[in-house]
């Protein structure tokens, strides 16, 4: 008895939902015609809600920090490695030691292992990474410093002040010479040792890679 | 921030103070897996102090007969019992620190918000939600800010992910240590109800213009945290979450809002998200160059690896539990997988040599923890447990020895290889890895 109950009801909801969904379509239909009874469904959806509000020109400049490789994004200013030295003793040997390879916290100088980016190869060489070894990009170094360094102030070095401890880095590093100006203009020139060691993911799925 | 600390075996944070064996084993009942313990018989008197919790109440307190007095009455918020107290582990109480999900304490999927894993990269901010907005612009019609009233009015969606740190089961890589629980080889994962507006939906509002294929999501931290994803994620199933597990999300997991990137190493689910900018191209910036990056065996690194490959862990029994008797035991865990949903994991309780399918515990979603259950016969002889997770792309979860085939010994990240649980004839439990012959 129950069995055939929940059959005759299965039919019934059978019969009536084609019905409804007709209905729906019509009034959907008339409702974009008439502008007021719009029913709700998938075609009510509009391109756009119209939430939010336009941006100005000001506060995205004030907070588009970001540097690319081609130095899209490097504000004017200049700075050497000269000056750098200062700004590094000051500011950055608490963390990464009194020439750049001491820590507590990341190695930012050296160059060794020279030959043959043994990284993956040698467990050893995990904390051996550093600017000069395996950053693929300099003007990286630029975008992270303005954004997040030193640690104790993030956001504190003014633009001349990030092109000199960029430059005193890259020298260190036996990238730049000594006396290089870096700007705008010269940073993004820089060609890292490590830049062509980087590969696209390859992974997908299936295959262990 | 380095990654070389957070490997270091016997790197532990001044919060958490060494503890002796004894104290691990007089406080396991109520740090080291309350649940898991309760299971293996080993909880029959209450924890007399937790090293993270307030001391217990002494033998005098003990409530009277429950049938005999009337209980508390309702609250505002409810509280865990005070027999129960799961801990995240602090493996380094810094800004750029991360703690640990005691996977060992919990059954199903969802992880309780407040025990979701940790890593930061300048601390967890303090953000007003009432001056808080997202900023799209770049290659866009209509550059716009959004606030989180505006976002909460957008069409919702929700969806339960796991998130995991690409760095997890760097232990279980390198090296072994007997002593390690779930939690410290695995805790860098977790599984929440995530909740908010299909990043797809702020696309078409902003309106992307031809030829852009790359977004800059960057955060309101002390890290500016910036990372460069592909287009393509963003209209696939991205979204801009703002709920979690069906409450606000936690300030540690992004409040007010973060975005989320389902399948995806959790550093690239950018928290606390301010901007947006979309780009023909990526940004390059520190931690998709310097950090974050797969160094490779045939001399090259990895960029951009967002998908988390299949993996697996079981969680009972496991280090500390000591099995009290041989028998019947159910041997269970979680298997996930960045690329859909789990079809099988297997259980081997012969190191490898044999291997039986698990049963999988519904509900089985697409990139979720995924509960397994094995029925399991102890004998009394020592042996290796270990489990191995296959997903619907086919792939089946590597040895130790094919990803280091793979990828190297020296490769950082995504280390998803099989774990295995040594068990000793007396019924003490320890990690170790399945053998490399």
């Amino acid at each position: 008895m129950r069995r055939d109950g929940w059959c005759a009801a299965g039919m019934r909801r059978d019969g009536w939902w084609p019905r409804a969904a007709l209905v729906a379509f019509v009034l959907t239909l008339s409702g974009c015609r008439g502008g007021e009874r719009q029913a709700p469904g998938p075609l009510a959806r509009p391109e756009r809600f119209g939430f939010g509000r336009a941006a100005a020109p000001a506060e995205i400049a004030a907070w588009d920090i970001d540097v690319m490789p081609d130095g899209t994004g490097l504000p004017p200013g200049r700075g050497t490695a000269a000056e750098g030295v200062t700004i590094f003793a000051a500011r950055c040997t608490a963390c990464h030691g009194a020439t750049g390879r001491e820590g507590p916290f990341d190695k930012l100088v050296g160059r060794e292992p020279r030959e043959g980016f043994p990284f993956g190869q040698d467990p050893r060489l995990l904390s051996e990474r550093t600017i000069g070894n395996y950053w693929p990009y300099a003007t990286t170094l630029f975008d992270y410093i303005r954004r997040a360094m030193p640690f104790d102030a993030p956001g504190s070095l003014r633009p001349d002040e990030i092109y000199a401890v960029v430059a005193y880095l890259l020298y260190r590093n036996e990238i730049v010479p000594e006396d290089a100006v870096l700007d705008a203009q010269s940073l993004p020139r820089v060609v890292m040792p490590a830049r062509d060691r980087f590969v696209r993911d390859n992974r997908r799925g299936a295959e262990i890679r | 921030m380095s990654d070389e600390r957070l490997l270091s075996p016997n790197h532990e944070s001044p919060a958490r103070p060494t503890l002796t064996r004894r104290a691990v084993l007089a406080g396991a009942a109520g740090a080291m897996g309350a649940a898991a313990l309760r299971r293996a018989g080993l909880a029959q008197t209450p924890a007399q102090s937790t090293p993270a919790g307030k001391p217990a109440p002494p033998a005098e307190a003990m409530p009277p007969d429950p049938t005999r007095v009337q209980g508390r009455v309702p609250s505002e918020l409810g509280q865990r019992s005070p027999h129960e107290q799961p801990r995240r582990r602090v493996n380094r109480a810094a800004p750029s620190g991360e703690s640990e999900t005691p996977l060992q304490d919990l059954e199903g999927i969802i992880t309780p918000s407040d025990l979701h894993y940790e890593r930061h990269h300048g601390g967890v901010p303090e953000i007003d939600p009432r001056s808080y907005s997202l900023l799209i612009h770049g290659m866009v019609e209509r550059p716009t800010v959004f606030t989180l009233q505006d976002l909460k009015r957008f069409p919702a969606r929700s969806q339960i992910y796991f998130l995991e740190c690409s760095g997890n089961g760097f232990r279980g890589y390198r090296s072994i240590k007997p002593e390690w629980t779930p939690q410290q080889l695995d805790g860098l994962t977790s599984t929440s109800d995530w909740g908010g507006v299909p990043l797809s939906t702020l696309f078409k509002e902003v309106g992307i213009k031809s030829g852009a294929s790359w977004f800059l999501a960057e955060a309101i931290d002390a890290a500016g945290y910036a990372r460069s994803i592909p287009l393509a994620k963003g209209w696939d199933d991205a979204m801009i979450a703002f709920r979690q597990n069906g409450e606000a999300i936690r300030p540690e997991q992004g409040y007010p809002a973060r975005l989320l990137l389902p399948g995806w190493e959790g550093s690239a689910s950018v928290k606390w998200i301010r901007r947006i900018e979309v780009s023909d191209r990526p940004f390059m910036t520190r931690e998709e160059t310097s950090k974050y990056t797969d160094p490779l065996a045939d001399c090259s690194a990895r960029l951009f690896s967002f998908e988390m490959d299949t993996k697996s862990l079981i969680t009972f029994p496991a280090y500390p539990i000591v099995l009290p008797e041989r028998g019947w035991w159910e041997i269970t865990g979680i298997a996930w997988s960045g690329r859909g949903k789990i079809t099988r994991v297997d259980v081997s309780t012969d190191g490898g040599q044999s291997w039986q399918p698990a049963e999988l515990q519904e509900p089985v979603l697409p990139i979720c923890h995924t509960r397994f259950r094995y029925l399991w016969n102890w004998r009394g002889d020592a042996t290796l447990l270990m489990s191995r997770a296959s997903d619907e792309t086919g792939y089946i979860q590597p040895t130790l020895a094919q990803v280091r085939d793979a990828r190297g010994a020296g490769t950082f990240y995504h280390h998803n290889n099989i774990r295995a649980w040594r068990v000793e004839p007396d019924g003490r439990v320890f990690f170790g890895l399945e053998p490399l012959a």
